[in-house]
């Protein structure tokens, strides 16, 4: 592929002017033989001495604009070239003002922050109802056509929830933009769209006030301190701050995502109805929490783990599984027992499927040749355990699997199979499980000898 | 059924050999279970001389371009290994430069991805959605069973690749599981296997 530049043609499209150059992304507009057209091209940064994680974030920008309807909310993808040889996405060039030019005139009046905001929440509201989170919300990543609308352009680090997420494996240190990010963000959370709500209230908070909620963090650990520190509140910058506005931002800014208003739709209603707010505490703030607040906060940061994200707007029932595992070594019937009471007890409380499991080591696998002799004892001794259950046949199965490390073959069943719990007694692996599990875990304990 | 798959054959449908296929064939095939067996028994015993030889023909795994199809896992697909999570995948495309593998065996659908670093990344598509499968990457895509449901959606399972837009969707479709299970229950087979059919799952 030739370097892109103005005048040079790739599949047909010619390019024009260079409109933007990003760490990740060149784009250009496009020209037709009348001048140019109202279409861009995003070429990757691409080659030697740049990042791998750009032609991933290419990907994912492709794959998830091409599963979005057309709104005025987003760019339209038109055209793309293969990622291996000619990696380019052609889409709708968005005419109008990027929100950079508002932040620069920042702080604005109160009105002019809630029609921005409102625009703002009406965009995120659309992607989010399509099960798209865009997860690198910035005032330069936000244009306001002439009509009022916001279009929300630069998808390459957005989540959509009815596709591979191929971002979330790919990086070490939190990936989006630190000034806006929000904390569960920075706890590697990519699936819940509170997360634009928190950046959403950070740039509102930027547009009223002039100042960045959180500064310009520069190190993870600066990036860390919105898990516990708030910032000062707007009406102690801004005094002509209205509560109603203070109210929403810091709402928005809440560190943990459930405290935060349920949708984006919601933001838009109370920007667009400031009457209708209703006002707690938080609207009359004029001071940043107290060090001893500040201070529990901190300690509790630091195992700072994020609220469940709420179920995708068109998800399907996940499949109730819950596991009993069983270790290898215990033979031990009052633990059966036991384990076998809190089944029922599980299996009562609504209709589940039990899945018991052991696991074996590699090496105890082959001291038996046959491959259907290998697993047959454990899975005897997994029958015996569940007989006594009465379960129909259906609602019960049988694993054997094989690792050198069991808690880490259990958990790696546990989140591909999205296991609802896992039963388990108080052995050596218990504590890793309990830690580690995507799921609730219940260790069970034999009654003590009477 | 086996006319019907015969039939896609002559038309130059890939086919390749599952564990229950092998079984019928008297193969040693490990982890079946008692009903499993019983409904293999009286498979063996309707099959003409012609459905054994079709049988016998068939190849384990086949490649196709840039494509692999094999029952259970490539890593060795006479072993019928369930690919039951990330290690089992990466396993199975290990085995492969294919940049895709299409298999069964296990029930449920599910599409595994590589990452730069550490095991295959697992995914539950949501049926219907198109996935942008991108060569430069391997895919692992578990079709599901068509008829053999174990996620109680008695829905039967497939998938549709595109391979000029390289993007892949999978679909549930409803079928007459009741008639599927009165022929069981008719045949005298494990009532089980009936339900199954019923319940999904």
């Amino acid at each position: 592929m030739l370097a892109p530049e103005p005048g040079v043609e790739i599949d047909g499209f010619r390019l024009g002017e260079r409109i933007h150059v990003g760490s990740m992304a060149s784009i250009f507009r496009l020209e037709g033989p009348r001048g140019p057209l109202p279409l861009v091209m995003k070429i990757p940064r691409l080659g030697a001495g740049e990042r791998s994680a750009n032609v991933v974030s290419f990907e994912q920008c492709r794959m998830v604009l091409g599963a979005l309807s057309q709104s005025p909310h987003h760019p339209t993808l038109v055209a793309y070239g293969d990622v291996e040889t000619t990696p380019y996405l052609v889409m709708e060039c968005i005419e109008g003002t990027r929100l950079d030019a508002w932040v620069e005139r920042a702080p604005l009046a109160a009105q002019d922050t809630a029609r921005l905001g409102h625009a703002l929440a009406l965009a995120l509201h659309d992607i989010h109802r399509q099960d798209v989170i865009h997860l690198d919300l910035k005032a330069t990543n936000v244009i306001v056509r002439a009509s009022g609308e916001a279009a929300l352009i630069d998808f390459g680090l957005s989540c959509h929830r009815h596709l591979p997420d191929l971002l979330a494996a790919e990086f070490h240190t939190p990936v989006g933009n630190w000034v806006y990010m929000a904390p569960e963000q920075i706890a590697g959370e990519r699936s819940d769209p509170r997360s634009d709500l928190f950046a959403l209230g950070a740039l509102l908070y930027e547009l009223a006030t002039g100042k960045r909620a959180f500064g310009t963090p520069d190190s993870v650990a600066q990036l860390r301190r919105r898990l516990y520190r708030d910032p000062p509140p707007p009406r102690a910058l801004v005094p002509a701050t209205p509560p109603w506005l203070q109210e929403v931002i810091l709402h928005c800014l809440e560190i943990d995502a459930a405290q935060r208003p349920t949708s984006a739709a919601a933001v838009a209603f109370d920007l667009a109805n400031p009457g209708q707010v209703a006002i707690t505490e938080r609207a009359e703030r004029i001071k940043r929490e107290s060090l001893q607040k500040v201070a529990r906060r901190w300690l509790r940061a630091r195992n700072f783990s994020p609220s469940a994200p709420p179920p995708p707007a068109t998800d399907l029932a996940p499949l109730p599984v819950v596991v009993v595992a069983i270790g290898t070594q215990d033979t031990a019937e009052p633990l059966f027992e036991a384990l076998r009471e809190a089944a029922r007890r599980r299996l009562a409380a609504n209709a589940c499927r039990i899945a018991c499991m052991t696991v074996v080591t590699p090496a105890a696998a082959l001291t038996d040749d046959t491959p259907t002799g290998r697993h047959i004892k454990q899975l005897v001794s997994l029958r015996r355990w569940a007989k006594p259950l009465g379960l129909p046949e259906e609602r019960l199965t049988y694993h054997v699997l094989e690792s050198d490390q069991p808690a880490a073959a259990l958990l790696d069943y546990a989140a591909v199979h999205e296991v609802e719990e896992i039963l388990m007694g108080p052995g050596k692996e218990a504590a890793q499980i309990v830690t580690q599990a995507p799921c609730s875990v219940t260790v069970v304990r034999p009654p003590p000898p009477s | 059924m086996l006319e019907l798959i015969e039939s896609h054959a002559a038309r130059g449908a890939v086919v390749v050999l599952g564990n229950h296929d092998a079984a019928a064939l008297g193969r040693d095939v490990a982890g079946m279970n008692a009903q499993a067996m019983s409904a293999i028994v009286w498979t063996r015993k309707r099959l003409a001389r012609r459905h054994v030889d079709f049988l016998e023909a068939l190849p384990l795994s086949v490649r196709e371009d840039d494509r692999l199809f094999v029952h259970a896992s490539a890593a060795a697909p006479e072993r019928w290994t369930y690919v039951t999570g990330r290690r089992q995948a990466a396993q199975s495309l290990e085995a492969t430069d294919a940049s895709i593998i299409f298999c069964g065996h296990v029930h449920e659908q599910k599409l595994y991805y590589t990452v730069a670093t550490g095991f295959p990344m697992p995914f539950r598509p949501i049926p219907g959605t198109p996935i942008p499968t991108a060569r430069h990457r391997q895919w692992l895509a578990i079709i599901g069973s068509a008829g053999q449901p174990r996620d109680r959606n008695p829905a039967a399972c497939y998938a549709l690749a595109d391979l000029a837009r390289s993007r892949i969707t999978f679909f549930r479709v409803p079928y007459d599981h009741g008639s599927a299970a009165q022929k069981i229950r008719a045949a005298g087979l494990p009532e089980r296997l009936a339900r199954r059919l019923e319940r999904g799952g």
